[in-house]
């Protein structure tokens, strides 16, 4: 069975503006759509798994309230009715917020994000929490304490992560649109290995009040969508300042939907980063990044080659950086006040209960980064590992800003390599990081960055991505060369890339 | 520097994380990898370049010192492991070493 033949398909495959649209003029209820969606997760999703948590009645009733609505002629929103998977980081009261650890199995959080507020405002409907690395620290989705999610192009196949469950339900048509978070590229390298859209807003754009931090410094809440338009429109439903977020930026978010409407790349200087390719990328994945290059150049962009020599050391940076900010994090993690409590006998005292209850809630990756942060801060070592960090962390932002200097956006391949197998490194820690090897300086220098779907590579057919990377506050840039790589890329292949998705249904 | 068992031993009681023995011999090797890894930092020769702790400059926020609804106590002990007379029940804290 194709995607064509499967039930609903006429609805599911519709984009997030189509939907909208429809809802609006009456042509579809909010709750067939809702209903639709839900229907094709029973289906598919014992497969994909890229739901931890499916909040069917709820979703229902919300889509008959938007439906009552707009019969009675109330203003919507511009996505109303239309449903959407939230990361399970992101705390939604009367759902459980698990991240995908069992240290907080079951556990209901008592107020809302304020993305899931805006969402929710936005008369949104949320069909249920996305399947993650524990607490956000994997790409692959395989450190969940819940099961892997699996890639709806190849189902032995990792989705990509920590949003990998985010991206999934999106590519297997599950939701239309999906939030995620990026903390080191897990919106974007998940967007790259599925084949779909993912932004990560510039740090400060949208709100992490309610995102249960890893780490702090580099965070951000970002949109998943199946078209860049789609994308746009829900980066403006949940970007914008935030009083309850004390790094939410005070300005106006750049119109990102003119920008992704617009598609317009003539006379944009787009600067090729030397670093990032050669030795250690597949040969399909620069092999597709080349001819998305000249495509840009062939729609009127000017392409330049910039180098950013101390993008090398990006990724042991981070890999001190984002231990040691979690290790603190995840200190409340203390089995007080929330979550797991293990080996309260009577007898134990409280730290060795804490002791006990971090032992038996967190998995294998989490303890790593705990104690790699432990080190990286202990005296003695702080100032030749953290403070090293933190000095080099200021040299990759000062490439950014000479790069800058020269073009208007910087591209890369999004990850060096596309889809591997479950199972294949979850052994191997250095190699399961070097998957963020070009989406990590996007995050220490705090700018905005994408990642759009530019083809398969011709060696597995399996989806690339394509990183742009644009400064602080110019999120705008990234949906014109968005727009029109996937305007181009469109008219060349007859259809979106997900058109030659196997169906995840016939997979039952 | 080879990381031994003991070494991580002794993080993982700094980061209240009581390790099994077999979890010790399979993360000692494998923390000594990364931190051989991630010590190429100091490589770079950084002397005068001052850190950054955070992507964007950051200025301290203010508000209005005003009254705002908060979470009820039955709201915040609903997720506590054990709760009694509306307060967090906790195991002992006292006659333990630091």
């Amino acid at each position: 069975m194709t995607l064509a033949e499967a039930p609903n398909a006429e609805i599911i495959r519709q984009t997030a503006v189509d939907l909208a649209t429809k809802i609006k003029s009456g042509e579809l209820s909010a709750v067939e759509v809702t209903r639709s969606h839900l229907d094709r997760i029973a289906e598919v999703d014992g497969e994909i798994h890229a739901f931890l948590y499916v909040d069917g009645e709820r979703a229902l009733a919300s889509a008959a309230r938007v439906d009552a609505k707009i019969a009675a002629g109330e203003p919507v929103g511009p996505l109303a009715g239309v449903p959407l998977a939230l990361k399970d980081i992101l705390t939604y009261t009367g759902a459980p917020t698990t991240c995908g650890s069992k240290i907080l199995q079951g556990w209901l959080p008592p107020y809302d994000a304020t993305v899931t507020r805006r969402l929710l405002d936005h008369d949104m409907v949320i069909l249920g929490k996305t399947n993650l690395d524990e607490f956000a620290m994997g790409s692959s989705t395989e450190n969940s304490a819940y099961g892997p999610t699996r890639n709806p192009w190849d189902t032995s196949r990792i989705p990509g992560g920590s949003g990998g469950g985010s991206a999934a339900a999106v590519a297997a048509f599950e939701a239309p649109l999906a939030i995620g978070t990026d903390t080191g590229g897990s919106i974007r390298q998940p967007a790259a290995v599925t084949g779909t859209v993912g932004v990560k807003p510039t740090y400060g754009g949208s709100s992490r009040y309610g995102l249960v931090a890893l780490a702090s410094s580099l965070d951000q809440p970002g949109p998943c969508a199946r078209s860049v338009l789609d994308a746009a429109l829900l980066h403006q439903a949940i970007a914008g300042h935030d009083p309850c977020d004390s790094t939410s930026i005070d300005q106006p978010v750049p119109d990102v939907v003119t920008a992704a409407r617009s598609a317009d790349v003539s006379r944009m200087k787009i600067g090729v980063v030397t670093e990032l390719g050669g030795e250690g990328y597949a040969p399909g994945v620069e092999q597709r990044f080349n001819e998305a290059v000249e495509l840009l150049a062939s729609l009127g962009a000017e392409i330049i080659e910039v180098s950013c020599p101390h993008f090398v050391y990006a990724l042991p940076t981070y890999y001190l950086i984002l231990p040691a900010e979690c290790s603190s994090n995840l200190a409340k993690f203390d089995a007080m006040r929330f979550g797991l409590r293990v080996g309260d006998d009577g007898f134990a005292s409280a730290e060795q209960v804490m002791a006990a209850t971090r032992e038996a809630g967190f998995g294998a990756e989490v303890k790593r980064r705990i104690i790699i942060g432990t080190y990286a801060l202990s005296s003695g070592y702080y100032e030749a590992y953290y403070g090293q960090a933190q000095k080099v962390r200021t040299l990759i932002s000062r490439d950014f800003d000479q790069a800058f200097s020269q073009a208007d956006v910087l591209v890369s391949p999004s990850t060096p390599i596309t889809a591997f197998k479950i199972g294949e490194k979850v052994d191997d820690p250095l190699a399961m990081y070097r998957n963020d090897l070009c989406t990590i300086p996007s995050n220490l220098a705090g700018n905005a960055s994408a990642s759009f779907p530019v083809g398969l590579a011709p060696e597995d057919g399996l989806p690339v991505g394509f990183q742009v990377m644009a400064p602080p506050l110019a999120d705008d840039r990234l949906y014109r060369v968005g727009g029109a790589l996937e305007a181009a890329l469109h008219s060349a292949w007859n259809g979106p890339l997900l058109d030659r998705l196997p169906d995840p249904g016939a997979l039952r | 520097m080879a990381l031994t068992a003991e070494d991580v031993a002794n993080l993982a009681r700094l980061a209240r994380i009581e390790l099994s023995e077999a979890e010790l011999e399979v993360l000692a090797p494998q923390l000594d990898v990364i931190l051989e890894s991630v010590a190429r930092v100091s490589d770079v020769a950084a002397q005068d370049i001052p850190p950054t702790s955070h992507a964007l400059p950051l200025t301290n926020v203010f508000r209005e010192d005003e009254l705002r609804p908060s979470l009820s106590r039955e709201q915040v002990l609903a997720g506590a492991p054990a709760a009694e007379q509306m307060r967090f029940r906790v195991p002992k804290i006292l006659g333990e070493e630091a």
